[in-house]
């Protein structure tokens, strides 16, 4: 499935916008996304690895936050991640 | 549908105006009492920048009654590659000033109200509380959430949008039923890690295509048409031309417009986003760290001292410009930690103080024995000692 990588954190995935990654729930999917960057993990997880506040997870269109299973949701190969951060940006 | 609360009693439409907004009359969604609930209207643009430039203009040009506009800042040279309600006679001229003046140049009917300051705590309730909706033009993550609480506590809706780059944000935050900013963003990132404009960049067309956007959410709110971005984030991708939509929910627990708000008179957001008071700013030491004033490199280069100076910008900035410094991009420092000699002293360096500030901490925490950050960058270091340093 495709993870979307947002702009204030493409430095820290090699620059890539998408990362194709083969998990099977979210949880899963955003580990084995920061086994492979792993500069993006404080970033994206407290230490105590909760996703930090500032940033959103949305499969497909949806928060991740909202689903009844939160990260354990299952995922399939059509599925897309979007990590969506705060940007505050209007000058 | 959401709408704003309007005046009972809707000003008439004088002979020039229905002339002039006949293509809005003609339009089934407009109408004669559509224009005239324009004309009523009262709308507080906050920030008269990139994203307040193409808003104002164009609800000015719709028949907006009055705009008020938030600015302290004056025109920049740099600004003018996108802030397009400003022209290059007005460098050096306060915003306010410039944007009133192209407006009525516009829409000489358009009530302007000027508010000459920072938006803060201590004034943003008395300033939104004379206007039907809010647009948040700003650029910084302290008023997002100072104008968000606001405009919850007020009950006034707020048309969102922010840029990065060449992405934008648009949402419709703070009507009844709908989510917060807080709902989305319950807490602001850790200052320094999302840049601003100036240090990050910005694509001169990406306010322009958010800043309509959030007109348009205006207009919306003030005719009751449509579907405004009430529970929606649009998400603008300049770059690749691809719009997505995400879901938004009110978010019962969201200490501000939840059911049981905890936050219920606005706070110190300057704290809340961990940026540390003025005063402890402009002292000698942030963090740990302490900051050395271009004046006084100066003073220790030219005395002879054995300092590495570490510039943290990217190749093309420093092609632009640089004092000599050795250079090792901010995120390739960690794995070139090696190249930086741990028995000198280092004096880490960026654009404006921000970007090295971060890396300066990073090193001591490395290990690293004497560390210190120029304060204010290349471009306080072009101010204040050599001119001849291109500020870009």
């Amino acid at each position: 499935m495709t993870i979307f990588i947002p702009t204030p954190l493409r430095a820290f995935a090699a620059g890539k916008d998408a990362v194709e990654v083969n998990a099977g729930t979210i949880a899963g999917a955003l580990d084995e996304l920061t086994q492979a960057y792993p500069d993006l993990r404080k970033h994206l997880f407290t230490s105590e690895g909760r996703v930090r506040a500032f940033v959103n997870i949305y499969l497909n269109d949806e928060d991740v936050r909202y689903l009844p299973a939160k990260d354990a949701t299952a995922v399939s190969s059509s599925d897309t991640l979007s990590i969506i951060p705060s940007i505050a940006g209007g000058c | 549908m959401a709408a704003t609360t309007l005046p009972i009693e809707l000003p008439e439409l004088t002979a020039d105006e229905l002339s002039r907004y006949s293509r809005h009359l003609i339009l089934p969604e407009v109408g004669v009492e559509g224009q005239r609930k324009l004309k009523a209207a009262r709308v507080l643009c906050v920030g008269t920048g990139g994203l307040g430039s193409p808003l104002a203009l164009y609800l000015a040009a719709a028949g907006v009654g009055t705009l008020g506009l938030v600015d302290f800042d004056v025109v920049d040279a740099s600004n003018l590659q996108r802030q397009i309600i400003h022209s290059t006679a007005d460098i050096g001229r306060k915003k306010l000033d410039s944007a009133e003046e192209k407006l009525k140049a516009l829409n000489p009917a358009l009530k302007v109200v000027k508010h000459d300051t920072l938006l803060s705590s201590a004034n943003a309730l008395d300033i939104l509380k004379d206007y039907d909706v809010v647009a948040d033009g700003t650029d910084n993550f302290p008023t997002r959430y100072l104008v968000n609480d606001a405009c919850v506590l007020l009950g006034k809706p707020n048309a969102y949008g922010s840029i990065f780059r060449f992405e934008g944000q648009a949402s419709v935050f703070g009507t009844k039923d709908g989510p917060c900013y807080r709902c989305l963003y319950p807490e602001p990132p850790p200052p320094g890690l999302v840049p601003s404009c100036a240090e990050g960049g910005v694509l001169g067309i990406l306010p322009g295509l958010v800043g309509v956007i959030q007109a348009t959410e205006t207009i919306k709110l003030i005719l009751g048409i449509g579907e405004p971005l009430i529970g929606r984030l649009l998400l603008v991708d300049a770059l690749n031309m691809r719009f997505r939509q995400l879901k938004l929910r009110k978010n019962p627990e969201c200490p501000v417009c939840g059911d049981h708000p905890t936050v219920t008179k606005l706070i110190d957001y300057q704290q809340f986003c961990g940026i540390e008071p003025a005063s402890e700013r402009q002292s000698a030491v942030k963090n740990g760290i302490p900051q050395v004033s271009p004046k006084d490199l100066k003073k220790r280069i030219d005395a002879g001292e054995d300092l590495f100076i570490l510039d943290v910008r990217e190749p093309f900035e420093y092609q632009i410009a640089n004092i000599g410094g050795v250079l090792i991009p901010q995120n390739d420092v960690p794995k070139r930690i090696g190249e930086i000699d741990r028995n000198r002293e280092i004096v880490v360096q960026c654009k404006s103080g921000g970007r090295s500030q971060r890396i300066a901490e990073y090193l001591k925490q490395s290990g690293f024995p004497t560390v210190s950050n120029l304060a204010g960058g290349i471009v306080a270091w072009s101010d204040e000692v050599d001119p001849k340093v291109p500020k870009y």
